[in-house]
């Protein structure tokens, strides 16, 4: 009896470190292919310019266009997720702090919409789209990438602000200080490691998604000029090149997947060296 | 406190300013899914009106050509798909949840949340390039021959294995989230009744967390249902119910993703793609309520 259950134990630690294992090795697997790939096909051309003539059949040119237009689309719709989702997610903690079953209910409703699929709100963008007058533009995708990043972003600067004391709150009160000044100074610059995190976060689920923007940013060989001109973004690039059966433009995919991908490296690495650099001034 | 005397608009102003922002913004967030439910709702009634919702959820038969307009086929490729991915990461994310969370040195745990925060950040895109490149001709080269068949590669299995990729991130976070909720005093009180670690783990451990670990699990399923671009580059995208792992199949995302191009051109084929969105949206919100409530409750306790 006492051997079985000996025996059990380490059976079943071995097959948890097999596992754990393979899951370190399944990631290895993963970054090596992109790695060894993209290598292979990246060129200075690749990140230096727009598509030329002939350019899906294997000719010249680079994919400055899915690049730019990315940075763009992710960027505008950072922006306008950070207008919506900083005063919400402030709010629930110094404004709304009494009314807790509002604030359930609200982080309940977060938590709901934060499952949505992105091509849910691709389609709803859209029909949205349609309702408005707009055409496949910039503009649709990053009001369609906005709706998709908001409650990312409210909820994880949430999950920093609630573990913001509450005696920080109260000394302020007790000097005279109103919420918003609660808000935006005090409560801001304690939780700005996760502020940070948050919007980096949101800026890396923009910029790799290519569900919402398929119907609603359009594709084209230009760097937009206007806001209301099409847009070519990264994953789509990635999607349409990749189902070419030219051997050269299957490869391109494989250049700009390595793109995509060192590009959301860099920010989990800025996320993380930024979160250490501003913890130090946190009371 | 000199960042409060430093404020140049009066301080009463800018209170009301920003409180009439977070209020707008507020409005807004609560408004916004029963905008996205409505206005999916509007843009299916052409099809809704047509036909009974129960006969499109029943029927097999899809040709939009004909007017015809059948969900089962792609209902079914993302009930299996999901349910594969499921079978494939659950058991892989539990073990080495408790591993991570019970057994291991802190420099591997560490490097865990490394590998998790990565893995969660690669863009689905990229995972769809690696099944294409690695998954697919495993399956179609090796997998499939050695068992005597023959596919393609673009199959449920592919859809599969890379969808439980995905959710592993997802689900792992989760489960160490819980496991690391037990209270330590539990754990001491079974120990310190002989029981070895092990046999702690089994009772204690997984019993406590129990709720939690049905929340997290059911979190990667709904993942999984709602992804989109990877699948739709494995899966192969046949509308037929799979009859094996290794036959196409056709996920409702995929279905709305693919056929934006010639939805415009055929009746009611747009009002079919909001419909499906409509389906999704409905699902997916039914399920991440149910998770939440019992995610809330695992807090509570």
């Amino acid at each position: 009896m006492q051997n079985r259950k000996i025996l059990e134990e380490k059976f079943f630690l071995w097959l948890m470190r097999l596992v754990t294992l393979s899951i370190i090795l399944v990631f290895l697997f993963i970054m090596g292919i992109i790695i060894k790939k993209g290598f292979h096909a990246m060129t200075w051309e690749m990140i230096s310019q727009e598509p030329k003539g002939g350019f899906y059949f294997g000719k010249g040119g680079g994919i400055l266009n899915a690049i730019v237009g990315s940075l763009y689309l992710a960027l505008g719709s950072t922006f306008f997720g950070l207008l919506l989702g900083l005063p919400v997610a402030l709010g629930m903690n110094v404004h709304w702090i009494t009314k807790t079953r509002f604030v359930g209910a609200l982080r309940f409703l977060l938590d709901a919409l934060w499952g949505v699929p992105s091509i849910v709100f691709g389609a709803f963008g859209f029909a949205l789209m349609a309702y408005l007058g707009l055409r496949a533009s910039l503009l649709a995708g990053i009001i369609t990438v906005t709706l998709f990043i908001v409650p990312i972003f409210i909820r994880a600067f949430d999950e920093v602000l609630r573990t913001v004391p509450e005696g920080l709150m109260e000394a302020a009160y007790s000097l005279g200080a109103n919420k918003t000044q609660i808000a935006f100074t005090v409560f801001f610059r304690q939780a700005l490691p996760g502020f940070i995190t948050a919007i980096l976060l949101a800026f890396g689920r923009g910029i790799g998604d290519a569900a919402s923007v398929l119907f609603t940013a359009g594709y084209t060989d230009h760097i937009p000029q206007t806001i209301q001109d099409p847009t070519a973004t990264l994953p789509l690039a990635i999607f349409f090149q990749l189902s070419s059966p030219i051997p050269e433009v299957k490869a391109r995919a494989y250049a700009a997947a390595l793109i995509l991908t060192i590009i959301i490296l860099i920010i989990s690495v800025v996320s993380r060296l930024s979160t250490r650099r501003f913890k130090k001034n946190i009371l | 406190m000199a960042a409060l005397q430093s404020l140049r608009l009066p301080a009463k102003l800018t209170d009301r300013l920003s409180t009439g922002w977070l209020n707008f913004a507020v409005l807004f967030l609560i408004l916004l899914p029963l905008v996205i439910g409505v206005g999916l709702v509007i843009k299916s009634l052409p099809l809704l009106e047509q036909a009974s919702t129960w006969k499109m959820l029943s029927s097999a038969e899809f040709s939009p050509q004909q007017g015809h307009f059948g969900f089962y086929a792609f209902i079914m490729g993302s009930a299996l798909v999901t349910l594969l991915s499921f079978v494939l990461s659950a058991p892989v994310c539990l073990l080495a949840a408790i591993y991570l969370t019970e057994y291991s040195p802190a420099w591997l745990t560490q490097t865990m949340y490394f590998v998790i925060d990565v893995l969660a950040g690669i863009p689905s895109v990229v995972y769809g390039v690696w099944g294409v490149l690695v998954v697919v001709p495993l399956l179609a080269g090796y997998v499939a021959p050695a068992l005597g068949l023959s596919t393609t590669g673009y199959c449920l299995l592919s859809g599969g294995v890379v969808l439980a990729i995905m959710a592993v991130p997802y689900m792992l976070n989760m489960l160490m989230e819980v496991f690391r909720s037990v209270p330590v005093e539990l754990k001491e009180a079974s120990l310190s009744l002989g029981a070895t670690y092990w046999e702690t783990i089994k009772w204690v451990v997984l019993r406590k967390g129990i709720t939690g670990i049905i929340a997290a699990l059911s979190l990667g399923i709904s993942k999984a249902l709602g992804e989109t671009i990877a699948v739709l580059m494995v899966v192969g995208n046949v509308a037929k119910v799979p009859k094996s792992v290794f036959d196409a199949a056709y996920p409702l995302p995929a279905l709305i993703a693919n056929n934006y191009g010639d939805m415009m051109s055929v009746p009611l084929y747009d009002s079919a793609l909001m419909f499906a969105a409509l389906l999704l949206f409905v699902i997916i919100l039914v399920f991440n309520s149910i998770t939440n409530v019992l995610l809330s409750r695992v807090k509570e306790v």
